[in-house]
């Protein structure tokens, strides 16, 4: 079943780039989808055995991660193909700067999309950090070719500016998965396999020294990857250049598939008595990140670059509670899935109104919730639930976090944590609202009210998810958050 | 050759790296790095068996042969010979070159290996090399230096891995050779299209995205 899930988007893939016709293309990606979730589903029903020697394995974080990407994905699928449609026609204007410019072959699109699935499901089965490095270096490359998708100069920049520093960190994280190796090593002796669950029995025995450097390493290269600051440089210019729904995956699945690498790391510094070590570096990071994305938030007048600095805000987040450990641990394990749902859902959306307005500058777009009545109401519902506010899950997820520092006593980072997120607000507040209300000066044509259903229906699906689990998270879930949380605390 | 010799002529194409302006010989000594690294495995433990050896051909006939030619047919389309005006200068370069050797060998002293290890100079000429890698990428303006710096730095942590791991397992490093690889390649591309969208391949030209 775990090779099912790896081989299925690879084979999927590599057939999308030979076929010609656009209609088949589309349903092997929309199939591909489907199938994917299906079997994610049966995966959370019965947890599938070990394969190939322990290697590819599915515990609760891996099927935490998988869930997120595979439901992401479904959505992402049948917004693709709408949005695939529309940009059928061969040369397009630029509404920046008006030169012309052709999009990408839609074939080559569709199958990077479908290996980049591959290569994300296959970082969360991955138990080896060998494999999982090849895993998420894969992700990298497969995604390059989704951002470059409009092709003119600031796509081209921007996946440039990806590639190259993605590919840099990614390779710092390679010397750290060595350098785990080396620490695994009894004095003149060679190194053990770099298996999870080997590393975690054995990691009391560890050469200290070696493995702090091998998870600082770790979490600067994969940290890269996640977006954490100062090393998210890369994100907002390929957000904001990529395709919507290409943001979507990459803020929802890439960013938590590197946040995974992190964890994996966590884990064996916390079986090896190092967890206190760290929790700090991951605390710092993650305040810094906060407030990193809190300053470039505010005034910010690109709305896609807007939330591509909400998700390093959100990835901060989610790095402070894995750091301050205890139910702030199982806060942050439910706060990736809200992110991940919401976030997604916002740039879809984000989509819609850049279709209809043909800008990305938030000053210009007024009336959202007139022109687009469906899209401006899950703009304004999507905003809520990314800045925590109730009824939807980040709410939950969020307070989970700030119950945790107190309950540590460190009253400095909560008051810190819930000032920037105060400020956050306010930050996306007033852009949000001003797109969403007022008459529509800037829409090309009014539709009369009427929206695509697949532009729309994706992150509606979306959007009643998260809104859900802030009313009520499935059992299922709650057991598979815990067992997530006690392999971080613990290690294994 | 020893595996001394081979790890002193490593450290000593990175230092004609940084004092290169010609990009032409600069890929060539990319690739002979490249080689030089292959042959470490071979030299370090000859009986290894066969799966040491398929690497080692994989990784030399990769760093050797294909990059380098992808990086001429880069030069070729975007019509370039060398890099003229790099962010940081040649001889200033050099001397950060030679900084960046004495604190790699700090370093070494710094961090014993605990576990077995084929040479003593195998921390020193992997750091050395990974900070030339990224300093190679800060400094130079050409995308193809970029690229360079990348491989640079991407073969420092390679001889990481072989000097002190003796055990990987082949799957994990076919896997992280195709990636580099693919990333060569993908950078290939997107180079090809830099120098047909502005003309040339200096990456400073990539500024429009900003706060």
């Amino acid at each position: 079943m775990i090779f099912a899930l790896v081989l299925i988007p690879t084979l999927a893939g590599l057939a999308a780039f030979l076929i010609r016709p656009d209609g088949p293309r589309r349903g092997l990606l929309m199939t591909t989808a489907v199938v994917q979730a299906a079997l994610t589903v049966a995966a959370w029903i019965v947890r599938p055995a070990p394969v190939f020697g322990g290697w590819l394995a599915l515990d609760a974080l891996g099927l935490l991660f998988l869930g997120i990407i595979s439901t992401l994905f479904l959505a992402a699928a049948f917004y693709a193909v709408g949005y695939l449609r529309h940009e059928e026609h061969q040369v397009e204007r630029d509404f920046e700067e008006g030169f012309l410019f052709a999009n990408a072959p839609e074939a080559v699109f569709t199958g990077c999309m479908l290996l980049f699935l591959a290569s994300m499901t296959l970082v969360t089965v991955s138990q080896h950090f060998g494999l999982l490095w090849v895993a998420v270096e894969a992700t990298t490359l497969a995604s390059a070719s989704l951002i470059y998708f409009h092709r003119h100069h600031r796509s081209l920049e921007a996946a440039w500016k990806y590639l190259l520093i993605c590919s840099v960190g990614i390779a710092l994280a390679l010397l750290g998965t060595f350098f785990l190796a080396v620490s695994s090593a009894p004095a003149g002796e060679e190194a053990m396999p770099l298996l999870l669950g080997d590393l975690v029995r054995h990691a009391r025995e560890f050469h200290a020294p070696w493995l702090k450097a091998a998870f600082l390493l770790l979490l600067v290269g994969y940290g890269t990857k996640m977006g954490l600051a100062p090393m998210h440089t890369w994100l907002p210019d390929a957000h904001s250049e990529s395709p919507s729904v290409v943001s979507a995956l990459l803020s929802g699945a890439v960013l938590n598939c590197a946040f995974l690498g992190i964890l994996r790391a966590f884990q064996v510094c916390a079986a090896a008595g190092l967890a206190e070590f760290a929790q700090e570096l991951l605390v710092g990071f993650g305040l810094f990140s906060m407030a990193v994305a809190a300053v470039f938030i505010f005034g910010q007048n690109d709305y896609k670059r807007m939330l591509a600095y909400s998700s390093v805000e959100h990835m901060g987040i989610l790095a402070l509670g894995v750091g301050l450990g205890g139910v702030a641990t199982f806060g942050a394990m439910f706060h990736a899935i809200n992110h991940s749902l919401t976030k997604a859902m916002l740039f879809l959306v984000a989509g819609n109104i850049l279709a209809a307005y043909r800008t990305k500058i938030s000053a210009n777009v007024r009336g959202v919730a007139r022109v687009l009545p469906v899209s401006g109401a899950l703009w304004i519902a999507g905003f809520l639930a990314i800045t925590g506010s109730p009824p939807f899950g980040a709410f939950l997820s969020e307070f989970t976090i700030l119950r945790g520092a107190l309950e540590q006593h460190r009253a400095t980072v909560a008051v810190a944590y819930l000032a920037l997120l105060a400020v956050i607000f306010i930050g996306m507040a007033t852009p949000v609202l001003r797109m969403a209300q007022g008459e529509a000066v800037n829409a090309p044509q009014d539709r009369g009210g009427r929206e695509a259903r697949l532009s729309v229906v994706p992150a509606m699906a979306l959007g009643a998810v998260v809104l859900l689990l802030g009313l009520w998270i499935p059992q299922g879930l709650t057991n598979v958050l815990q067992e997530a949380a006690r392999a971080l605390s613990k290690g294994f | 050759m020893s595996v001394d010799s081979i790890l002193i002529l490593v450290a000593l194409t990175n230092l004609m790296l940084l004092a290169y302006s010609r990009l032409g010989a600069s890929i060539r000594v990319t690739a002979a790095q490249g080689i030089l690294l292959g042959l470490l495995p071979l030299v370090a433990s000859p009986h290894a068996g066969w799966h040491a050896a398929l690497i080692a051909v994989g990784s030399m006939a990769l760093k050797g042969v294909v990059f380098p030619r992808l990086m001429f047919r880069a030069l070729r389309e975007a019509k370039v010979q060398r890099e003229i005006e790099p962010f940081v200068g040649y001889n200033v370069s050099l001397l950060i070159g030679v900084a960046a050797l004495a604190v790699s060998i700090w370093i070494g002293q710094q961090l014993p290996v605990p576990g077995a290890t084929i040479s003593s100079l195998v921390v020193p000429v992997a750091m050395f090399s990974i900070l030339v890698g990224l300093f190679l990428i800060i400094s130079r303006k050409k995308a193809v230096n970029q690229v360079l710096g990348f491989l640079v730095l991407e073969n420092g942590v390679y001889t990481f891995g072989v000097g002190l791991i003796q055990h990987t397992s082949l799957l994990v490093e076919l896997g992280v050779l195709l990636d580099v690889f693919v990333a060569v390649f993908v950078m290939g591309i997107i180079i090809f299209h830099i120098s047909r969208e502005f003309d040339h391949i200096d990456t400073d030209a990539l500024s429009s995205l900003k706060d």
